[in-house]
C-alpha cells in the first residue's frame, strides 16, 4: 500500500503554534514596528506614484494636521467625529456583536436632529428645541441599532449582514427626506439649516472655536465609555458575554437583555454623533454622505485599539492624520490617495497581529543531532 | 512471527502545548491483525498521542515509523496516504451533508465525481463489516451512534488499514457497544490494525489483544491482554497501588435539603437525556452520582442550577433559614439566587463555563459577586481580597492575582473555581468531575475542601467518574444509566462491581428505539 | 404599459443586475469557504478601473480594430486587478488569520481609493478634463457575441457576451458546488474546516482558491459596468453602492449561485422600477431604491427564523482556522 517514496516527508518547513502570552510591551513593539514599516512602505508608494520626496510629503502631511491653528482645530474636529462613532460601536464589539451598521445609526441620528431643526426650529423656544434635538437623535439612533439586535436575540439572525443592510435603508430614507427639505427646490441639497435663535451657528463658539463643544462632548463620552466598560457592572457583563456566552448563562446573566441594552447604548451614541455632525459642524446640513464612511472606519479604529476607548484617540488620530495629510499633497488626488495610504497602514497593522498571536517555528535541523544521540 | 514489523511505531515522541507537556518520550507499537487498547486516565495524553499519528498535531520531538519506515505525518492527508484513519471523539462530520457525501469527502480521485457509483462501493464496505446506515440521511438528523458508524465507514472507504478510535463507547448504549465490538473484530479478522483509546477496563479486557498504558503523558509499557487482569492494569494506569486514603467524616446533622422528583430533560433532538430521575440530597453529606460519560449527569446538574429547560418533574429546595420549600423548576440562575437559595456549581467545563479564561483571577472571583453593592459600579476590593485569600489558602501557583486564568495549569484553575464557589458559603454545592486532570496533591486538596463543606452542613453533590474515589468519599451514590436512576447505594458498603453493574444496567425501552 | 416598455424594463433590470450577479457569485464562492469578504465593493471597483486601463493601453498602443485583443486586454487586466485585491484579503485572513470583517472593510477603503486614484491618474494622462472614453473596446464588448431574445413575439432584446458569461458562470458555479468533488470539498471547508482537514482536504489551498477566484469573478462585475453598462468610460465613484447590493444578493440567494440569477434581475428591477412608473414624485423614487435592501432583510430574517440548516450561512463563516487549536 505505501510503496511510493514521497511518503518520506521531512518535517514541514514552517510550522505555526499559538503563543500563550506575550508581554504587553512586546505586543505594542510589534504593532509599532508594523506601523513604521507601513510608513516606509507608504514612502515608497508616494515616491512611485507622485514622484515627490517622501520626507517632504510627510512634512507636508504633518503640517496638514498641525500647520496652522485652523488646521489643527479642523483636525481635532475630524478626529472627534471619527472617535465618537468608534466609541459608539465599541461596546457591541466587545460583546462580539459585529455591528457594522454605525453608518446607518449615525444617519438616523442625523435625520432626527435635522427634522427637529427644520420643523421645530424657530417655532418652539430654544430651551425646548435643543433638548428635543438630543432626544430625537438618541432615539433615532437607538431604533436603528436595536432592530437587528432584537432579531439577533430572538432568532440569532446574522447581525453583520443585518446591520450592513440597515445602512442603506437609512441612506435611502435620508435621500427620500432630502426631497422635502431641499433648498432651493430641485437642487437635491438641503443647504445650511440656519439657527433661528441667533445669527450664528447652532452650537455657540467657545474660546473662539465653533467645534469646541462637539470636541468636548466627544471627549466626555470617550472617557465615560472607558469608565463604563472597565468599572461598571454593565461593562463587566458585556465582557463576560463577549468572552463566553456559556459562562454568562452560568452566572445568570440574561444574554438577550445584555445584547439589547448594549445595542441601545451603541445606537444612542451613534445618534449623538449624528447630532454633532448635523448641528455641531460648520456645514449644518444633512446629506446621504453625512456619516461619510465613518461607520466603517470606526470599526477599524475600535478594533485597532483593542476596544479600549482611550487608545482609540491614538488610532483615530492615525487615520485622520493620513486623511488630512494627503489633502496637503495634492488637492485633486487627496481623498483617494489618503484611502490608499490608510489602507496600506491598516493592512500592515492588521497583519502584524499574526506575529503577536502566533509563533513561527522553522524546521529544526535536529535529525543530525538525533542520529548522533541514538548511536 | 517473532519479528513482526509494527504497522505503526512511535519512538520518543514529545508534544508540548505552551508549558503543558502532553506527551513526553512516548514509545509504542501497534500491529496488523490486532486490537490494541491505549489505556490511561483522563488527561494522560492518549488523544494527543493519537492525534500525532493522524496528522492533527505534529510532534515536537521523536520519530514515527509506519511499516518500518520513518515517516513525517504533517496533515490528515498524509495520514490517509499511509492508511491511517482516526475516529475522533468529537465526530468530524459536516452537519448539512448526507452520510454518503461525508464518506467520500476529501478523497482524491481522478475523473468525474459520481455519488451513485461511490455509493455502490460504500454499500459493499458496509456489507463486508456489517454496518447498516441510510446513506442519504443528513448528519444533523442522525443519532450519535449513526454518526459514529458514518465515521468508521468513512475511514474504511478511504482505505484505512490502521484505524484509531478515540473513546468510541463513551456515548453508546451497551447494545451499540456490542455491535461496535463485533465490527472491530471483523476488521481485525480482515488484517487491519485497530487501536481504541479508552479508560474503561472492562472494555479493554473484552475487546483488546494487547494494552498499551499511558500515565501522565508517558508510556508505562504494554502487555498482552490475556496475560493481565484489571488489577494489574489499574496499577499500571495509576502508578503504584494508591490506597485512596480519603477522609470520610460521618454525616453531620443530616436533613433533607434538595428533592429531585421525576425529573425529565430533553436534548435539542428531543431525546430524553434525563429520564424520570428522583432522589433526595441531604445536608451534611456527600451524595455521589456515578455513571458512564453522557448518562445525563451534565443535564441533571444544569437543570438544578437553572441552566437547562426541564421537560417534566420538579426540583424542590428546603431553605434552612426559614424552612420554606421553593420549587426551582425552570427558574433562571438569577431567580434561584433571588429566592435566597444558596447553590454553588462547579461545572465540568471549567474554562468554558465556570471561569472566563481571558480574565484575571480577581475578575473571575467577581463572576459570582459582581452584582453586590449599590450603584452601577463594580466593587473590586472584596473580590481582590477573596482572590488573594484563595491563592494563599489553596496554594494556587500563579504570578499574581492579575494573571489571566487561562495561563494557569489545570489544577490551579480548578482551585480558583472551587475556591470561588465555596466562598459564598453554599447550602448546596454541586461539583462535576472536580479532580479530572488534576495531580494527586490537588485532588486531595479538593476532597478536603468538599469534606469541610460537608462538616459545615452543606449538601454536596459530587459527579465523578473514578469509582474508587466515589466509594471512598461519598456517603450515598446515585447511579445513572442512560439518563435513568439505575440504583442508589450506600457508599460505605457498596462494592465497585456492584456500581459497575448498575452503570451498565439499561432499561428495556432502549432496545425498541434502535 | 405597453410591450415595448415592459421589454425595455426587463433589459434595464438585467443590465442593472449583471454586475450584482458577478459580485454575488464571487462572494458566494468566498463565503462558501468560510470567508465573509466585505472588500467586495473595493474589489469590483478595482476590477472596473483595471479593465479600463487594460482597454486604454490596447486602444492607444495596439490596434483598436482588433476586437478580440480589445476584449482580451481589458478582460485579463480586470481579472488580474481584482484577483490581486482578493489575494491581499486572502493572505491577511487565511495565512495571517486576521479579522475578516476589519480586513474586508479596509480592502474596500483601499480599493475605492486605488480605483479613484488610478481613474484620476489616467484622466491626467489624457490631459485634464478629458473623460476616458474607450469606444472601440466598449463596442467590442457589445458586438463580439450577443443574443437576441424574442420577447412577446415581436420585441427583440439583445445582450452582450458579458451578460451571457455572468449567467454561464453562475450556472457553472452552481454545478461545481453541488455536483462535483471539488464543490463538495469546498463546501466542507466553509462548513467545518476541521472536518475537511481531517478528511485530508488542503483547507488553506481551498480557502485561497475560493477567495481569489471569487474576487476575480466579482471583478468582472466592475468590468461589465464600465464596458457595457456605461459604454467604456470611467467616473470616480460612479459605481455607487453596487458592491453592497451584491453582498445583499448573496443573502437573498441563500448562498446559491443559481438563485442569484433571478435574484439579480429582481434586484435590478426593483432598483430601476421607479423610472418606469409614470408620474412618480422624486421622493418616492428614492423610496423604491430601498426595496432590494428591504427584501434582503426579510430573507435574512425568514431564514434565521426557519433555521433550515441548508439555508443558513456557512457554519464557519467569519471564523479563522488554525489546526492545532484546542
Amino acid at each position: 500500500m505505501s510503496n511510493n517514496t514521497k511518503l518520506h516527508h521531512n518535517e514541514p518547513l514552517i510550522r505555526l503554534s499559538k503563543k500563550t502570552a506575550l508581554p504587553v510591551w512586546k505586543a505594542w513593539a510589534i504593532r509599532l514596528g508594523a506601523f513604521l514599516f507601513a510608513v516606509l512602505f507608504c514612502a515608497v508608494i508616494i515616491l512611485i506614484l507622485t514622484g515627490s520626496n517622501p520626507i517632504e510629503v510627510y512634512r507636508m502631511m504633518f503640517s496638514g494636521s498641525f500647520g496652522t491653528s485652523r488646521k489643527f482645530w479642523n483636525m481635532l474636529q475630524s478626529l472627534a467625529m471619527l472617535l465618537i462613532v468608534s466609541v459608539a460601536v465599541t461596546p457591541a464589539f466587545k460583546m462580539r456583536f459585529w455591528n457594522i451598521g454605525a453608518e446607518g445609526q449615525v444617519l438616523a441620528g442625523a435625520l432626527g436632529t435635522a427634522a427637529v431643526m427644520i420643523y421645530c426650529g424657530g417655532k418652539l423656544p430654544a430651551a425646548v428645541v435643543y433638548p428635543l434635538m438630543v432626544v430625537t437623535a438618541v432615539v433615532c439612533g437607538m431604533i436603528w441599532a436595536v432592530i437587528p439586535a432584537i432579531f439577533k436575540a430572538l432568532y440569532n439572525t446574522n447581525e453583520t449582514l443585518f446591520t450592513l443592510m440597515m445602512n442603506y435603508v437609512a441612506t435611502q430614507l435620508v435621500a427620500y427626506l432630502i426631497v422635502f427639505w431641499e433648498k432651493p427646490k430641485g437642487s437635491n441639497v438641503v443647504g445650511t439649516i440656519n439657527n433661528p435663535y441667533g445669527d450664528g451657528d447652532w452650537f455657540p463658539a467657545v474660546f473662539g472655536q465653533k467645534s469646541f463643544i462637539s470636541i468636548a462632548v466627544v471627549l466626555a463620552i470617550t472617557i465615560a465609555m472607558f469608565v463604563y466598560l472597565k468599572y461598571s457592572k454593565h461593562g463587566y457583563e458585556i465582557s463576560v458575554v463577549g468572552e463566553s456566552e456559556n459562562t454568562a448563562r452560568y452566572i445568570g446573566i440574561n444574554v438577550k437583555k445584555v445584547i439589547l441594552r448594549t445595542m441601545l447604548l451603541s445606537g444612542a451614541i451613534c445618534g449623538i454623533a449624528g447630532l454633532l455632525l448635523v448641528a455641531g459642524t460648520s456645514s449644518q446640513t444633512i446629506s446621504t454622505a453625512t456619516a461619510g464612511g465613518r461607520g466603517f472606519t470606526a470599526i477599524m479604529v475600535s478594533w485597532l485599539a483593542k476596544f479600549n476607548p482611550i487608545e482609540m484617540i491614538l488610532t483615530s488620530f492615525i487615520l485622520v492624520f493620513f486623511e488630512r495629510g494627503a489633502g496637503e499633497i495634492s488637492s485633486e488626488l487627496s481623498q483617494s490617495f489618503a484611502s490608499i495610504l490608510t489602507g496600506i497602514v491598516l493592512f500592515c497593522i492588521i497583519g502584524s497581529e499574526f506575529f503577536i498571536n502566533y509563533k513561527i517555528n522553522f524546521r529544526k535541523r535536529h535529525k543530525e543531532d538525533k542520529g548522533g544521540e541514538a548511536a | 512471527m517473532e519479528e513482526r514489523v509494527p504497522a505503526v511505531e512511535l519512538k520518543g515522541v514529545c508534544k508540548r502545548f505552551g508549558r503543558i507537556v502532553a506527551n513526553n518520550n512516548v514509545n509504542m507499537s501497534m500491529y496488523r491483525g490486532e486490537i490494541l487498547a491505549v489505556l490511561g486516565e483522563n488527561g494522560s495524553g492518549k488523544t494527543t498521542l493519537m492525534n500525532m499519528i493522524s496528522g492533527i498535531y505534529f510532534p515536537d520531538e521523536g520519530e514515527v515509523f509506519v511499516d518500518g519506515r520513518e515517516v513525517s505525518i504533517r496533515s490528515p492527508k498524509d495520514a490517509y496516504e499511509l492508511g491511517i484513519g482516526m475516529i475522533h471523539q468529537h465526530y468530524k462530520l459536516v452537519e448539512i451533508f448526507s452520510a454518503a457525501e461525508n464518506i467520500v469527502l476529501g478523497v482524491d480521485a481522478d475523473g468525474r465525481f459520481d455519488l451513485k457509483s461511490e455509493t455502490v462501493r460504500i454499500r459493499s464496505i458496509c456489507e463486508k463489516f456489517g454496518f447498516s446506515i441510510d446513506l442519504s440521511k443528513k448528519i444533523y438528523e442522525m443519532s450519535v451512534s449513526e454518526k459514529q458508524t458514518v465515521e468508521i465507514v468513512k475511514a474504511l472507504y478511504k482505505g484505512a488499514e490502521i484505524l484509531i478510535l478515540d473513546e468510541p463507547t463513551a456515548v453508546l448504549t451497551p447494545q451499540e457497544t456490542k455491535k461496535l465490538f463485533s465490527v472491530l473484530r471483523a476488521m481485525k479478522a480482515d488484517g487491519k490494525c485497530v487501536v481504541i483509546i479508552t479508560h474503561k477496563l472492562n472494555e479493554v479486557m473484552e475487546i483488546s489483544d494487547r494494552v498499551a498504558v499511558l500515565r501522565k503523558g508517558e508510556s508505562v509499557g504494554s502487555v498482552e491482554t490475556a496475560e493481565t487482569d484489571m488489577n494489574a492494569l489499574t496499577q499500571m494506569m495509576v502508578g503504584k497501588q494508591v490506597i485512596l486514603n480519603i477522609e470520610r467524616p460521618a454525616p453531620n446533622n443530616s436533613v433533607d435539603r434538595l428533592f429531585v422528583k421525576d425529573l425529565t430533560c430533553l436534548n435539542p433532538e428531543g431525546f430524553k437525556v434525563v429520564d424520570n430521575v428522583s432522589f433526595t440530597a441531604k445536608s451534611g453529606e456527600i451524595l455521589g452520582i456515578a455513571g458512564i460519560a453522557g448518562s445525563g449527569q451534565r443535564e441533571l446538574l444544569e437543570s438544578i442550577a437553572g441552566l437547562q429547560k426541564i421537560h417534566a418533574g420538579e426540583i424542590l429546595y428546603t431553605n434552612p433559614s426559614n424552612g420554606q420549600t421553593e420549587n426551582l423548576r425552570n427558574k433562571t440562575p438569577m431567580q434561584i439566587r433571588n429566592l435566597g437559595v444558596r447553590l454553588s456549581f462547579v461545572p465540568e467545563d471549567r474554562l468554558g463555563m465556570g471561569l472566563v479564561g481571558n480574565m484575571d483571577i480577581i475578575d473571575n472571583m467577581m463572576l459570582r459577586s459582581y452584582r453586590k453593592g449599590k450603584g452601577v459600579f463594580l466593587q473590586r476590593k472584596p473580590p481582590k481580597t477573596l482572590a488573594e485569600r484563595i491563592i494563599e489558602e489553596l496554594e494556587v501557583v500563579t504570578p499574581d492575582a492579575k494573571t489571566p486564568v487561562r495561563r494557569l495549569s489545570g489544577g490551579n484553575v480548578q482551585k480558583v473555581l472551587v475556591g470561588r464557589e465555596i466562598a459564598s458559603a453554599p447550602k448546596v454545592l454541586m461539583v462535576a468531575y472536580p479532580v479530572r486532570g488534576l495531580d494527586i496533591n490537588s485532588s486531595y486538596m479538593i476532597y478536603g475542601l468538599l469534606n469541610e463543606q460537608k462538616r459545615n452542613g452543606t449538601c454536596v453533590i459530587f459527579v465523578g467518574e473514578d469509582l474508587d474515589v466515589l466509594l471512598a468519599l461519598c456517603d450515598r451514590i446515585v447511579v445513572l444509566a442512560d439518563g435513568k436512576v439505575s440504583g442508589l447505594v450506600d457508599a460505605r458498603s457498596a462494592t465497585k462491581d456492584e456500581i459497575g453493574l448498575l452503570m451498565t444496567k439499561h432499561g428495556g425501552s432502549e432496545e425498541d428505539e434502535q | 404599459m405597453n410591450l415595448t416598455r415592459i421589454s425595455e424594463f426587463f433589459v434595464q433590470a438585467v443590465m442593472f443586475g449583471v454586475p450584482l450577479l458577478y459580485g454575488a457569485v464571487g462572494e458566494i464562492l468566498t463565503e462558501k469557504v468560510g470567508h465573509l469578504n466585505l472588500g467586495i465593493p473595493g474589489i469590483m471597483y478595482v476590477g472596473g478601473i483595471s479593465g479600463i486601463i487594460g482597454g486604454y493601453f490596447w486602444e492607444t498602443y495596439g490596434n483598436p480594430n482588433n476586437t478580440v485583443m480589445c476584449i482580451l486586454c481589458s478582460l485579463l487586466s480586470a481579472l488580474a486587478g481584482s484577483a490581486l485585491m482578493a489575494f491581499v484579503y486572502a493572505f491577511l485572513t487565511i495565512t495571517l488569520r486576521a479579522n475578516q470583517n476589519v480586513t474586508g472593510l479596509v480592502l474596500t477603503t483601499f480599493g475605492l481609493g486605488l480605483g479613484s486614484y488610478l481613474g484620476s491618474a489616467l484622466a491626467g494622462l489624457l490631459g485634464t478634463d478629458t473623460t476616458i472614453s474607450l469606444n472601440a473596446t466598449s463596442a467590442a464588448y457589445k458586438k463580439l457575441f450577443w443574443v437576441d431574445i424574442k420577447l412577446f413575439g415581436s420585441v427583440f432584446v439583445s445582450f452582450g457576451f458579458l451578460t451571457l458569461l455572468a449567467i454561464v458562470i453562475a450556472i457553472t458555479a452552481s454545478f461545481v458546488l453541488q455536483k462535483t468533488r471539488v464543490g463538495l470539498n469546498l463546501r466542507a471547508v466553509g462548513e467545518s474546516p476541521a472536518t475537511a482537514d481531517a478528511a485530508g482536504i488542503n483547507v488553506i489551498r481551498y480557502k485561497y482558491a475560493g477567495t481569489v477566484i471569487g474576487g476575480a469573478i466579482a471583478g468582472l462585475g466592475g468590468l461589465y459596468y464600465v464596458m457595457d453598462f456605461i459604454g467604456g468610460s470611467w467616473s470616480n465613484g460612479g459605481f455607487d453602492d453596487r458592491g453592497w447590493l451584491a453582498v445583499a444578493l448573496v443573502i437573498f440567494a441563500i448562498w446559491r449561485p443559481k438563485l442569484a440569477i433571478p435574484g439579480s434581475i429582481l434586484f435590478g428591477g426593483l432598483y430601476i422600477l421607479y423610472s418606469f412608473i409614470p408620474n412618480l414624485p422624486r421622493s418616492s423614487q428614492e423610496i423604491f431604491k430601498v426595496f432590494p435592501y428591504l427584501v434582503t432583510i426579510i430573507v435574512l430574517i425568514l431564514t434565521s427564523v426557519r433555521k433550515k440548516k441548508e439555508n443558513l450561512p456557512p457554519a464557519s463563516l467569519g471564523l479563522p482556522y488554525f489546526r492545532e487549536d484546542r
